[in-house]
C-alpha cells in the first residue's frame, strides 16, 4: 500500500507541474537525477536521510506501543545539545569523545520522553499534549543554553562549531563521496535499524511492547506491566530521537541554532507512516524523502518548476500513506462490486438462455 | 389467519458477510411468534430491517398486505412497529413517563403536559397488567420495571406489532414468568408478538410458532404445539445436541481460593461489592449466581488483580495475593477465562500463536535470555489448538480475529488449561457461542474439577450454573445473598436468591 501512495503522490506532482505548465518527465528527471546523479549527490541523499531514519524510528517505535510520539523534535535537541556540550567540553581521542558523545544523546533523548511516559502511565496524561509541551520545553532550555554556556565567537544565536575530533564526519568518509557530508551517522542508523527490527520480531520486550500496543487490556489481564511499558516505549523512542539529533548537530551540521525546532522530528511521523511502522520500511521512506529534498534544488536549477512541487509530493505521499486504509478497503469493495456484477450478467444470460430454450 | 407482516425474499449483505440471504418471514396477527437462531444467524439483522435500522438490499416488506418503506424507525412507529432492544434506551434521571413522551411531548399553552400524559400511562399500565409507576425515575426502579417502560413505550405509541429482542437475558427466572404473563395479556388485547431468542425453553413457553434461522437462511417454521427442545435445538444448529453432561459426582477436597470479607469500589467510586466472602474447594465448580452488574464483574477483576479492593483479604493457596500483581497470581496458580474476550481475552491483531504465549512467553522454554523460541512457539501452539479443537484456516500463524467467536474462546481456554492452573475463574465462559461449541467448553470445565482443580464460574446463564455447578453462591447487589449445594436447590430459589430474597425466606 505504501507503494501505491508513493505512485499516487507522484500523479498529483505530475499533474501540478502540468497545471503550471511544464513537463512532469523532465520535472522527474531532474528531480531523480539531483539526488542520485554521482556519488557526492548519492551522499548528501544519505546524509539527508539519516536523522530521518532516526526519527522515523522513534515514531514508529512508539507507535507499536500505541503511543503517538510527536516529540521527536524536542528529543532530537536535548539528544543534539548532549552532544555539542560534550563535543565542546572534553577534548579526548576521537573514538572515546565519539563513543561518549552518542551514549550521551541516546541518554539525554531517553530521559527526556521518559517524563511523558511517565506522566501517561501515572496520570494518564495524553502523551501527544505532554510531548508537543516537551518540544517547547526542550527549544527554550536551548535558547537559555547555547548563549549562556556555548556561545559562537561571532553570533550570539549560535553555539561554537564541534571540533573536528567531536564531528561524526570523517575525511575518509567525505573524499569516498567526492566531498559530500555523509557521516557516520548513516552506518549507526543502519546498525539502529537492524537492532530495532531484532528487538519488534526476535524479543520478549518487543512482544510485551506490541502486545501492550494492540491491546493493553488484554495485556493487562495477563500480567504484562502496561505501565512499565509505556514508559519504557517512550523512553526507547526517545532514546532513537536523541540519536537522530546527535547526527543532525554533530554530523549533518557542525553546530547549534537557538529558536529552531529541527523539521526532522516532525517529518519523522510522515517517515514512520509511509513505512508503515516497520524499521525497514521506515529506512527506505527515510531514503526515499532524502532524494526528494536533496534533488529539489537541482530540479529547480535545471527547469521553471519550482521546488515547492517536491515537498507538495511529499505532502500528498504522507495523505495517501494516512488514507491507505481507506484505499485498501475501497479497493476490495471495487473488486467485488466487479465481481458480483459479473455473476449477475453471467445469471441473467444463464437465464435468458434457459427462457429461450422453452419457446 | 391473517397476516400482518411479510418480508419476502430479504436479502441484506454486509462487507464479506450475508447476514440475511433470501429470508422469507410471515408473521400472523395476534400471535407470538419466536424467531430462532445462534448469535450471528441473522435474527437481529432481519428485525433490525422491519424497525427501520437497515434497509434491505433485496426483497420486499408487506403490512397488513400492502408494501411499505421503512425508511427509518419513525416510519416503523407510525405503521405501528414497536421494539424493545437488548439494551434498553432510557434517560436515567428522567421519570417513566418523561421517558414515555420523548420526542412526542404532549403540548398545552407551550409547556409539556405530563399530567394528562401520566393519566395515559396509569390506564394502560393497568389495562396490560404492567404495574409501572408513572412518576418513579428510572434509576430508582428494577431492571424488569425499565423493560415495562420500554413496554409501555411502544404502547403509548399504538404500536401493535411488538418486536422483543432477546428479552429475558437481563431478567431473574420471576421476572421471566411476570414478562410471559405480560405477552400473553398483550396477545389478548390484539397485539402481535415478535420473539426474538436462542432460548429453546422459553419459546416452548411462550410463542405459537417460531421460525429458526440459521447462517442467514431459513431453516423452517413451525408450530410450537409439534414440535419439542430437542427438535428446534436440532433445526438451530443442524445436527443433534446432547444435551446431558456426564457429570460424575464431586470429590472436593482442600480450600484453594479464600475470598475474606472483599469490598471494593465501582469505576463510579461506590461499593460495587460489600463485604463477601466466598470459598473454592479443589474438585468442585462453584457458580456465581446473579443478574448482569450486581457486583461480578469488581469481583473478578479484584480477584485477578486488576482492581484494588477497598477492604478485605483474597488468598490462593493459603497465601494473601491480595496485594499482588496479576502476573503473581498467574504464576501462584491462577488462570482466567474473561467476560470479554475481545477486550481482555486475545489480542486480535497477533497471531493463534502469538496469544497462546501471552502469558508464558518470558519464561523457558518459550524465550531464552529475552529472545523468543519461535520454533517452540509453534510448536506449542500446533499442540494446544489440536488438543482444544481451535479450528483456523491458516492455523497458529492466523491472526486471532480471523477466527470464529467459539475458536476464539477454544483458543483461550486452550491457553488458560495448558497453564495447567489451581483455580480457573471462567466468566460467562460460553457467552454468545454456538451449541456446539458450549457442549464443547462445558466438557473442558468439568474435566478440570475431574483432575482436583477448582472452578469458579461467574456466568448470567442460570441453566449453565445449575447444570455445572457443585456449589452456587448467588450474588445480589454487591452482597453474598447465600451459598447453597447445587443438588439441593432450584431454578425457583437461585431466581428469588437472584433478586435478594434470603434463603430460608423462600418457604
Amino acid at each position: 500500500m505504501s507503494v501505491f501512495a508513493v505512485i499516487l503522490g507522484l500523479i498529483a506532482g505530475a499533474i501540478l507541474m502540468i497545471a503550471t505548465g511544464n513537463n512532469p518527465l523532465d520535472g522527474f528527471y531532474f528531480l531523480f537525477r539531483g539526488g542520485l546523479m554521482n556519488i557526492e549527490r548519492v551522499g548528501n541523499t544519505l546524509a539527508t536521510a539519516t536523522p530521518l531514519i532516526f526519527a522515523g524510528l522513534s515514531v514508529a517505535f512508539a507507535f507499536k506501543t500505541g503511543l503517538f510520539n510527536i516529540g521527536g523534535a524536542g528529543q532530537m535537541l536535548i539528544g543534539g545539545l548532549c552532544a555539542t556540550a560534550i563535543g565542546l567540553t572534553f577534548d579526548w581521542p576521537k573514538p572515546i569523545l565519539l563513543a561518549v558523545i552518542i551514549i550521551a544523546a541516546l541518554i539525554g533523548g531517553a530521559l527526556w520522553a521518559s517524563l511523558p511516559g511517565l506522566l501517561k502511565a501515572k496520570f494518564n496524561v495524553h502523551e501527544v499534549v505532554s510531548t508537543i509541551m516537551m518540544n517547547w520545553i526542550a527549544y527554550w532550555i536551548i535558547f537559555y543554553i547555547v548563549p549562556q554556556y556555548f556561545k559562537g565567537p561571532f553570533l550570539e544565536t549560535e553555539s561554537q562549531r564541534i571540533p573536528a575530533a567531536a564531528s561524526l564526519k570523517v575525511p575518509w568518509l567525505t573524499s569516498l563521496f567526492s566531498g559530500s557530508f555523509i557521516n557516520l551517522g548513516f552506518f549507526l542508523a543502519i546498525i539502529v535499524v537492524v537492532i530495532s527490527a531484532f528487538i519488534l520480531e526476535r524479543t520478549t520486550l518487543g512482544y510485551e511492547l506490541k502486545a501492550v500496543g494492540y491491546n493493553r487490556d488484554a495485556a493487562g489481564a495477563a500480567g504484562i506491566n502496561v505501565n512499565r511499558n509505556v514508559i519504557l516505549s517512550m523512553a526507547i523512542a526517545g532514546a532513537l530521537a536523541g540519536l537522530g539529533g546527535a547526527t543532525f548537530y554533530v554530523g549533518f551540521a557542525s553546530n547549534m541554532q537557538i529558536g529552531v525546532l529541527p523539521a526532522q522530528g516532525f517529518d519523522g511521523i510522515a517517515v514512520a507512516l509511509l513505512g508503515a511502522n516497520s524499521p525497514w520500511g521506515v529506512f527506505a521512506a527515510a531514503i526515499f524523502f532524502g532524494i526528494l529534498h536533496t534533488g529539489k534544488g537541482f530540479m529547480n536549477a535545471m527547469t521553471a518548476i519550482p521546488p515547492e512541487i517536491a515537498d507538495t509530493i511529499i505532502a500528498t505521499i504522507i495523505y495517501f500513506a494516512a488514507t491507505s486504509v481507506l484505499i485498501e478497503r475501497n479497493w476490495d469493495k471495487l473488486l467485488k462490486f466487479n465481481r458480483d456484477n459479473l455473476l449477475r450478467r453471467k445469471k441473467k444470460e444463464s437465464l435468458e438462455v434457459e427462457a429461450g430454450g422453452d419457446q | 389467519m391473517e397476516l400482518i407482516v411479510e418480508m419476502n425474499n430479504i436479502r441484506k449483505s454486509f462487507p464479506g458477510v450475508v447476514a440475511c440471504d433470501d429470508i422469507t418471514f410471515k408473521v400472523r396477527k395476534g400471535e407470538i411468534h419466536a424467531l430462532l437462531g445462534e448469535n450471528g444467524a441473522g435474527k437481529s439483522t432481519l428485525m433490525n430491517i422491519l424497525f427501520g435500522l437497515y434497509q434491505q438490499d433485496q426483497g420486499d416488506i408487506l403490512l397488513r398486505g400492502k408494501k411499505v418503506n421503512i425508511a427509518n424507525p419513525n416510519v416503523a412507529n407510525n405503521l405501528g412497529i414497536g421494539m424493545v432492544h437488548q439494551h434498553f434506551k432510557l434517560v436515567h434521571n428522567f421519570t417513566v413517563t418523561e421517558n414515555i413522551i420523548l420526542g412526542i411531548e404532549p403540548i398545552r399553552a407551550l409547556m409539556v403536559d405530563t399530567r394528562s400524559a401520566s393519566a395515559r400511562i396509569e390506564d394502560l399500565s393497568e389495562r396490560y397488567g404492567l404495574n409501572v409507576d408513572p412518576e418513579a425515575k428510572i434509576e430508582d426502579v428494577s431492571v424488569g420495571m425499565q423493560q415495562r417502560v420500554e413496554i409501555l413505550k411502544m404502547l403509548y405509541r399504538d404500536a401493535e406489532i411488538l418486536i422483543f429482542d432477546e428479552p429475558t437475558a437481563v431478567l431473574t427466572p420471576q421476572e421471566v414468568q411476570d414478562l410471559i404473563k405480560i405477552m400473553h395479556n398483550l396477545i389478548e388485547e390484539g397485539k402481535t408478538i415478535i420473539l426474538i431468542t436462542h432460548k429453546l425453553r422459553e419459546i416452548m413457553a411462550v410463542a405459537d410458532r417460531c421460525t429458526v434461522i440459521r447462517w442467514g437462511k431459513v431453516v423452517g417454521t413451525v408450530n410450537v404445539s409439534d414440535t419439542s427442545e430437542e427438535k428446534l435445538a436440532e433445526m438451530m444448529v443442524g445436527r443433534k445436541v446432547l444435551f446431558d453432561l456426564n457429570k460424575i459426582e464431586a470429590h472436593p477436597a482442600e480450600e484453594i481460593l479464600k475470598i475474606e470479607n472483599l469490598s471494593v469500589r465501582n469505576s463510579n467510586g461506590m461499593l460495587g461489592l460489600k463485604n463477601f466472602s466466598l470459598g473454592v474447594r479443589c474438585g468442585e465448580i462453584v457458580g456465581l449466581a446473579g443478574v448482569d452488574g450486581n457486583g461480578q464483574t469488581e469481583l473478578v477483576e479484584t480477584i485477578i488483580g486488576l482492581r484494588k479492593p477497598e477492604n478485605g483479604r483474597i488468598f490462593l493457596k493459603g497465601q494473601d495475593i491480595s496485594s499482588l500483581s496479576t502476573r503473581k497470581r498467574i504464576e501462584t496458580g491462577m488462570a482466567h477465562i474473561p467476560e470479554d474476550r475481545h477486550k481482555h481475552g486475545l489480542i486480535l491483531d497477533y497471531t493463534v500463536q502469538e496469544n497462546l504465549i501471552l502469558k508464558n512467553y518470558y519464561f523457558e522454554p518459550f524465550s531464552r535470555n529475552g529472545l523468543i523460541d519461535w520454533d517452540y512457539v509453534y510448536a506449542h501452539a500446533e499442540k494446544v489448538i489440536n488438543d482444544f479443537d481451535v479450528r483456523s484456516g491458516q492455523g497458529v500463524e492466523a491472526s486471532a480475529r480471523s477466527l470464529s467467536g467459539g475458536n476464539q474462546q477454544k483458543a483461550i481456554v486452550g491457553r488458560e488449561i495448558d497453564g495447567n492452573p489451581n483455580l480457573l475463574v471462567a466468566v460467562q465462559p460460553t457467552r454468545g457461542l454456538d451449541v456446539g461449541a458450549i457442549e464443547y467448553i462445558h466438557q473442558r470445565l468439568l474435566e478440570q474439577r475431574d483432575q482436583g482443580k477448582a472452578v469458579f464460574m461467574i456466568s448470567l446463564e442460570l441453566d449453565e450454573i445449575l447444570d455445572l455447578s457443585d456449589r452456587i453462591a448467588v450474588i445480589y447487589n454487591g452482597e453474598l445473598v447465600g451459598v447453597v449445594n447445587a443438588s439441593e436447590t432450584n431454578e425457583n430459589e437461585i431466581g428469588l436468591m437472584m433478586a435478594g430474597g434470603k434463603r430460608g425466606a423462600v418457604a
